[in-house]
């Protein structure tokens, strides 16, 4: 099984990172002794070291600190980039690296500019610091700005591909889908499925995984909608009936795939430059393929003869079914052609997390619903605008919050913009009376 | 061989948990909102993250007495309200749900973000909050109650407390609900432009339904945590969803039936969960280990919200003759 | 639509005298109650309501007709608060409106009733005609709570409640739950609730639609009565026997314009009405917004074409 260990967290992606130190404890005690970057290695016998580098380049004059059990330290790098420090007590102390002090364009990997460093066996312990390019806010800000662009772009795209078929199916059949996402998953596992498991290649794999979904869809509509809409099963209870469908699905997903997350062939592919902009091959394909697809839709949509009756069902559909569209059959393609949307979404949504997991669909359902809200509920194309709206605030919103907040700028940016458009982007007001 | 009786007893213990309470109280807010006003609230996770976080971060940050806490967590969620209802409650029914769903979601994310850690503790949450309501614990030190309802006083205190709130919380919805004040909810939830020409101000009606239901999820929110710690995890949409189910199989506008949809739902989900995993141990379902097994439980909820919302409506308490025109 | 009114004991007795001077679009009354100036709603390209200036007669029953997407129930919306238009103010009773919640629109006494019925179909319907009472007590969260403050007041709006059923004749149903009524009890269920707060203008959109002609007549003289008690009446009417009978004045909208006023008898003789009503189709309508409706169109040319 192909699996690289690549952080979840998309930030750290941006930042091309180079080990900026390998030095080992044998090497440490051999070092002359300096002024300034030697700092109380003579009073004390315990030693932290480290030597600052940035791309095989040492970097001079950088300024760390150590502290802790109340001493406190200061030093400067030399011309080889080295540095040294004695501490009184063999004990966890706090390295700090000032950025500050450190060349424009280069910073140290978010979070870790400050470690806790503690003595092993002996009596000397190396400490390196992630060095990577980036912005300290006055650096190359644009190119960071663009680099999300392209990022936000991206998983706008996917996002749109699992928004358009919610949008549709609430378009022809009123229902707020909350399973939804379990077909975004399910697209996803099923990859992993035949492509990992079954070992089916690739350019098999994933086509497979996509019909197997789009049949996923067909009897999601077969099975339970069309016979609940022939009940006359009101529109809320509906939905609710999808909340209950989504809990099963998921935690069935769980029972049979297990907690763990896992990859799919091809993750982790080295990322290309172009310009400020880093892309993997898979990236590109990814922004590609759906872009290629969302083209298909929209020409399914505007010129097919079905695609121009779905969307005279989503317009009225007591009248299309007056002028004689088979309504139901129009229902059955498109919740077949939901299925293999959010399939399609479901496995680009696993190269770009990445990884495959039980509940990986469920983690961006209410990033479909607001990309689906923001258009404007039931318009197919306000869906798109809408992702990739939700696509860039998700990726922008890191310029100025904690990565781990990145969704709350999203989804607090779709509130604001419903208090002065609640209609969406692109719908259309209802009439009273 | 399955131990029945151990398992009876196991699921007996929910009958009076606090856990069991703070849902009934949890789905009593949905019901105010959901059930009589028609307000599509999505985001009673939220509602209850602020009262468990709101009376935690009081005590331990600002070492509060638990009634300021309690007001710090009770004022926390009339705020929410009002910051959701404002943008929303003039908008189509959908689109609160959408929206509440995505504020608890927000107050999720930073009760869990690193950011905070210093306040919220991160992903590993707080504990250590308890002190100030055992302090006002007036039972002596010793176990009470008869088997299977044995607890230390602390427990015996908690449960007293919990459920002395929920009987108050029911009748004071109540009173309200038979009142004129109820009238214009429910007309509100039939039809809010027909209530509108009445000219009554349907929008402060749907304000003050919101801010009851929500403050009722914030007490909530307050006991769950009395027996446990605080975790961020804790509170997400699968929570509101389950307090759905509750609401739903009790019956949405009703009184009792989000106190008996939370006892059947507590007592069924720990049988059922008792009965696989020992189902699992003596061999009887051979493809399970012990982990698919837990997870079991929650496709037995799915399952079963849909099957009431599909051929029991009203609920169990719900009135039959509503039936023929639910739609 | 051929419910002609059975002659009751003598014809009614019409209010005349209401307009100053010639009877044209926009003519001063004598004692108006509303009054619009410039009123413009428009949806996209479509311009459903441009009124110039519209005069309502104080305590005289006045009909808005005009064929089907002529803007009445646009007017209504506007002049109620349920919709924004473009441009334009107008006032009740001498207060401007422009801008007041259509909550408080009701509150001062102009009441309306919907096209689309909205009977509030899972209360009974002696709640649904609580519900319009006035003033309520009990409809303040804290009183609501201290039941002793409300049940006097609940007591006598009950009895009022009674009294308006009977005369609507669904007093048997009380109990029941609006759902189950008719479509045509669910009409007659809507006017007695917008009664109940003792209204001075009341705006009933298509009330006789789908009520049954032997109900006709007592809702006409019912209609009739709320003149006598000094109540203003504005309704919008197809049957033109109807507005013939009951109407003291009559106000003729087409594409969203006043393009006559009159006396019922002058003004179905004028030409501009004439030509409204036969260019237009009057019995097709679909109950729909058209510009919805291209998709359709455009699926039906392409059938057309192959
Ligand atoms: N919310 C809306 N969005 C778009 N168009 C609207 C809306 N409401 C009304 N219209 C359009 O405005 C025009 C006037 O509609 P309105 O409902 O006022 O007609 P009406 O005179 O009441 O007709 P009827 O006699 O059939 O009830 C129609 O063409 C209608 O399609
Ligand atoms: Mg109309």
């Amino acid at each position: 099984m192909h699996t690289v260990e690549r952080s979840h967290d998309r930030k750290l992606r941006a930042i091309v990172v180079f080990f900026a130190f390998l030095l080992t404890l044998l090497s440490m005690s051999s070092l002359p002794a300096a002024s300034a970057d030697d700092v109380g290695t003579d009073e004390y016998e315990f030693v932290f070291s480290g030597n600052v580098q940035f791309d095989r380049e040492p970097l001079e004059n950088v300024r760390l600190t150590v502290e802790g059990n109340g001493y406190e330290a200061e030093v400067e790098t030399d011309a080889e980039g080295r540095w040294r420090v004695g501490v009184p007590e063999k004990d966890t102390y706090t390295i700090t690296l000032d950025e500050d002090t450190l060349p424009e364009g280069v910073i140290v990997v978010e979070g870790q500019a400050s470690v806790d460093a503690e003595f092993g066996l002996t009596s000397t312990k190396a400490v390196n610091f992630f060095l990577g390019e980036g912005v300290r806010e006055t650096t190359s800000y644009l190119d960071t700005v663009i680099d999300r662009v392209f990022n936000g772009l991206n998983f706008g795209l996917l996002l749109a591909l699992a928004s358009i078929g919610l949008s549709l199916i609430f378009g022809t059949t009123g229902l707020s889908n909350f399973a939804h996402a379990e077909m975004v998953t399910f697209g996803a596992l099923m990859a992993f499925t035949f492509g990992v498991v079954l070992a089916v290649p690739l350019w098999l794999a994933l086509p497979v995984a996509v019909v197997a979904t789009a049949a996923f869809g067909y009897f999601n509509d077969a099975l339970l909608w069309k016979p609940l809409r022939r009940r006359g099963v009101g529109l809320i209870p509906m939905m609710i009936v999808s909340i209950g469908l989504s809990l099963a699905v998921r935690y069935l997903y769980q029972v049979f795939y297990g907690g763990s997350t896992s990859q799919l062939p091809g993750v982790g592919m080295a990322e290309m430059q172009f310009g400020p902009v880093s892309l993997s091959w898979v990236d590109i394909g990814s922004m590609i393929g759906s872009t290629l697809i969302l083209l298909g839709v929209a020409y399914f949509l505007l010129r097919t003869r079905i695609g121009k009756a779905t969307r005279a069902v989503s317009d009225n559909p007591g009248l299309a079914s007056a002028s004689g569209i088979d309504v139901d059959r129009v229902i059955r393609i498109v919740w077949t052609l939901g299925g293999a949307l959010a399939g399609l979404s479901g496995i680009l949504w696993a190269y770009f997390r990445p990884g495959v997991s039980w509940d990986m669909g469920f983690q961006i359902l209410l990033l479909i619903f607001a990309a689906v809200v923001l258009g404007g509920l039931g318009t197919a194309f306000g869906a798109l605008v809408g992702s990739v709206i939700v696509g860039l605030l998700v990726e922008l919103s890191t310029l100025f919050l904690p990565s781990d907040m990145k969704y709350v700028g999203a989804l607090g940016v779709m509130i604001l913009i419903l208090l002065f458009r609640p209609q969406g982007i692109l719908g259309r007001r209802e009439r009273i009376g | 061989m399955i131990d029945w009786g151990q398992l009876f007893s196991n699921a007996a213990v929910e009958l009076i948990s606090p856990t069991t309470a703070a849902y009934a109280l949890a789905a009593l807010g949905l019901a105010v909102h959901f059930g009589f006003t028609g307000l599509l609230n999505f985001g009673q996770a939220g509602f209850m993250a602020l009262g468990a976080y709101g009376y935690a971060i009081s005590t331990l940050t600002f070492n509060f007495p638990v009634w300021a806490s309690v007001l710090v967590g009770i004022g926390a969620s009339v705020v929410f309200a009002l910051i959701l209802g404002v943008p929303t409650l003039r908008l189509r029914a959908d689109y609160l749900a959408i929206v509440t769903i995505a504020a608890a979601e927000i107050l999720r994310l930073i009760f869990t973000t690193n950011t905070y850690i210093d306040v919220t503790g991160s992903a590993n949450g707080l504990s250590g909050y308890k002190g100030g309501f055992a302090a006002l614990n007036p039972l002596p030190e010793g176990t009470y109650g008869f088997a299977p309802f044995t607890n230390n006083s602390y427990d015996t205190w908690l449960r007293i407390v919990a459920w002395t709130i929920v009987i108050l919380a029911c009748l004071f919805v109540w009173l309200l609900m038979r009142s004129p004040w109820g009238r214009v909810v429910k007309g509100i939830r039939e039809d809010e432009d027909a209530v509108r020409a009445l000219g009554k101000n349907v929008f402060s009606y749907k304000m003050q339904s919101l801010i009851i239901g929500g403050v009722l999820g914030t007490v909530a929110g307050m006991i769950f945590i009395l027996p446990r710690a605080v975790v961020p995890s804790n509170y997400q949409t699968t929570l509101t969803f389950f307090i759905y189910t509750i609401l739903l199989l009790g019956g949405a506008a009703t009184i009792l039936g989000p106190v008996i949809g939370s006892i059947i739902f507590w007592v069924l989900l720990s049988f059922i969960s008792g009965f696989i995993a020992r189902a699992v141990e003596v061999g009887w379902l051979p493809f399970l280990s012990n982990v698919q097994a837990g997870q079991l439980r929650f496709v037995i909820v799915g399952v079963v919200l849909m099957l009431i919302v599909i051929y029991r409506p009203q609920g169990i308490f719900g009135n039959k003759k509503e039936l023929a025109f639910v739609k | 639509m051929s419910n002609s009114p059975a002659p009751r004991r003598g014809a009614p007795v019409k209010t005349t005298g209401l307009h100053i001077g010639e009877a044209e679009p926009g003519v001063a009354k004598v004692d108006p109650i509303v009054v619009l100036d410039g009123v413009k709603r428009t949806f996209g390209g479509l311009t459903a309501v441009d009124v110039e200036h519209l005069e309502i007669p104080r305590n005289a029953i006045t009909a808005l007709i005009g064929p089907n997407g002529a803007g009445k129930t646009t007017l209504f919306n506007l002049l109620t608060g349920f919709d924004k238009p473009n441009a334009g103010t107008w006032s009740f009773d001498g207060q401007t409106l422009a801008g007041v919640p259509s909550f408080k629109v009701a509150k001062m006494g102009q009441v309306r009733t919907f096209q689309l019925t909205k009977a509030l179909a899972l209360l009974s319907v002696l709640d649904n005609m609580k519900l319009g009472g006035k003033d309520q007590k009990g409809e303040n969260l804290f009183r609501a709570l201290v039941p002793s403050s409300w049940r006097d007041q609940d007591r006598a709006l009950e009895e009022k409640a009674i009294e308006l059923l009977a005369r609507f004749k669904l007093d048997g149903k009380k109990d029941d739950y609006a759902a189950s009524l008719s479509g045509g009890q669910r009409k007659l269920l809507e006017m007695a609730r917008a009664l109940m707060s003792d209204p001075a203008l009341v705006m009933l959109d298509e009330p006789m639609a789908g009520v049954n002609p032997a109900l006709t007549q007592s809702l006409l003289d019912h209609i009739l009565d709320l003149k006598t008690q000094g109540m203003t009446v504005l309704f919008v009417e197809h049957d033109m026997q109807m507005v013939r009978h009951i109407a003291d004045w009559v106000v003729v909208m087409a594409e969203g314009r006043v393009v006559a006023e009159g006396a019922p008898r002058e003004v179905m003789q004028n030409q501009a009405v004439i030509d409204a009503y036969l260019g237009s189709h009057h019995d097709t309508d679909l109950g729909e917004d058209p510009t919805r409706v291209d998709t359709i169109k455009e699926l039906l040319h392409d059938d057309d074409r192959t």
